[in-house]
């Protein structure tokens, strides 16, 4: 679904990257060595030559901002734009909204909660069901359970999962080479600004250690 | 004319630098460190203000439209300067002073040239006398608007890069990702016409109006100047600080709908 040609950025590139539907992959390598430039060139955010499509529609044909809304990069490092929690949810529907806090143990009533309070797990949890409750077809995350502990990582991952098997592709970087093979289905190794297929041993979807 | 001008002659000038004399005496005394400053200040004062006095009386002597036009243009040019030298994050390949400078070009020649020709309408309408020391208000209230304006926006936009990256890789567009930071620049640029004009009359007596009357005119006539004045200067300093403002935040964007912060140079003041 998501094809990815000749994509360069600074020091990345060129890279070639194929996500197929309901399709995890995890990207794994040392820190600096542009995961995270690399997904940002592959939503847009950064200047970057090279070609991106998804279902056959080339990236160039669209408008950024509907690009960016199917093929959604969450970073590490959430940003809130509002006071509220609420208002960062626009555009969504509040029923699924409300499902999706639950699914990440999260009460309904965190709508309602200043950002200011918010933990760095809430964050985490919440910059991760704001970008789900748009449906993108591709998901880029970022790190996505770093700052989470054992129940709460599992719950995203879980997550993460019941997205991949309505459709859509997944991408993320991970630092945990058991998160890695857990919830990938195949990992990728990006190092000296290319991508290389990484051996991965399947594990089965069980908790993670 | 209802009152009388007392001219001023150099021992005036001497007299008045007393105040000032005793200021530098107070900072070497209280070892503030500000005698040099305060005096480079007081140099600068009378070797400007009497260069541009010799300059004022020749253009106007002269009257003629391009000369002023020259004063008009070299104005707006040095007023582009120190509005893109007042940035602490300046945009790189001199967009921060050809912004400012196209700013308060556009916004001070539509206001002083419409108010020359409709509301003062001296004969020629660009007669010098009164051209220039309008330009010249209007000019340096803009001046202040569009700085203030362009260091916000700059600042808050590099601040915020978080929340506005997070809205754009949510879909937003730029503009909307960056709107809530324009209108907080807006706010703050024209705050200071604003306070200006709601102070007028009852905390501060405007520098124009009291010189119109210290020279011996009717207080009622200095007023309605004044107030012409000011009208003048809140619309250049909103149109100039519209401007400058979209226009930075439109170069730290770009048709892809990215945070171009790699735009920019300095450090945030």
């Amino acid at each position: 679904m998501l094809s990815v040609r000749n994509l360069k950025r600074l020091s990345i590139g060129p890279v070639d990257l194929d996500l197929a539907p309901g399709e995890i992959v995890a990207l794994v390598g040392p820190s600096g060595m542009g995961k995270s430039l690399l997904m940002r060139a592959i939503a847009d955010l950064d200047p970057n030559e090279g070609e991106a499509t998804l279902n056959g529609q080339s990236r160039a044909s669209m408008t950024a901002p509907e690009w960016r809304k199917q093929v959604m990069y969450v970073p590490a490092h959430s940003g809130w734009w509002a006071d509220w929690v609420e208002p960062h949810f626009e555009g969504a529907m509040r029923s699924r909204v409300i499902e999706l806090l639950q699914r990440l143990g999260l009460e309904s009533t965190a709508l309602g909660w200043p950002v200011a309070n918010l933990s760095t797990g809430e964050r985490q949890r919440l910059s991760l069901a704001r970008a789900l409750a748009l449906n993108p077809k591709v998901l880029m995350l970022d790190e996505p359970t770093s700052g989470l502990d054992t129940d709460n990582a599992e719950r995203a991952e879980a997550l993460i999962r019941r997205h991949a098997a309505e459709g859509s592709g997944v991408l993320f970087v991970t630092h945990d080479a058991a998160q890695a093979s857990r919830l990938g289905e195949r990992v990728l190794r990006l190092k000296d600004g290319q991508l290389f297929d990484e051996p991965v041993t399947p594990q089965p979807h069980e908790a993670p250690s | 004319m209802t009152g009388v001008y007392i001219q001023l002659n150099y021992i005036d000038l001497v007299l008045a630098s007393v105040f000032l004399l005793l200021a530098g005496g107070l900072s070497v005394a209280l070892k503030l460190g500000l005698e040099k400053s305060l005096g480079i200040a007081a140099l600068r004062t009378v070797v400007q203000l009497t260069l541009i006095g010799l300059v004022l009386k020749i253009l106007f002597q002269m009257a003629s439209p391009w000369w002023t036009g020259l004063a008009a243009i070299t104005m707006i040019a040095l007023a582009g300067r120190e509005a893109s030298a007042r940035q602490g994050l300046k945009l790189r390949d001199g967009w921060s002073y050809s912004i400012a400078a196209t700013a308060l070009l556009t916004s001070g020649a539509i206001v002083t040239t419409l108010a020359l020709t409709t509301a003062i309408r001296p004969e020629p309408w660009y007669d010098p006398r009164f051209a220039l020391p309008l330009l010249g208000m209007v000019l340096g209230n803009t001046l202040n608007g569009v700085s203030v304006g362009m260091e916000r926006v700059t600042a808050t936009l590099k601040r915020e890069r978080e929340a506005v990256e997070a809205r754009l890789a949510l879909g937003h567009t730029r503009r909307e990702a960056v709107r809530p930071y324009v209108r907080e620049a807006l706010r703050a640029g024209l705050m200071h016409i604003i306070n200006a004009m709601s102070a007028a009359g009852l905390i501060s007596l405007p520098g124009m109006m009291t010189g119109q009357i210290l020279a011996g005119v009717d207080p009622t006539e200095a007023v309605k100047y004044q107030i012409l004045i000011m009208f003048l200067i809140a619309g250049s300093t909103a149109i100039g600080a519209l401007m400058a403002v979209l226009a930075v935040s439109k170069r730290l964007s770009d048709d892809r709908d990215r945070l171009r912060l790699d735009r920019l140079k300095g450090e945030a003041r």
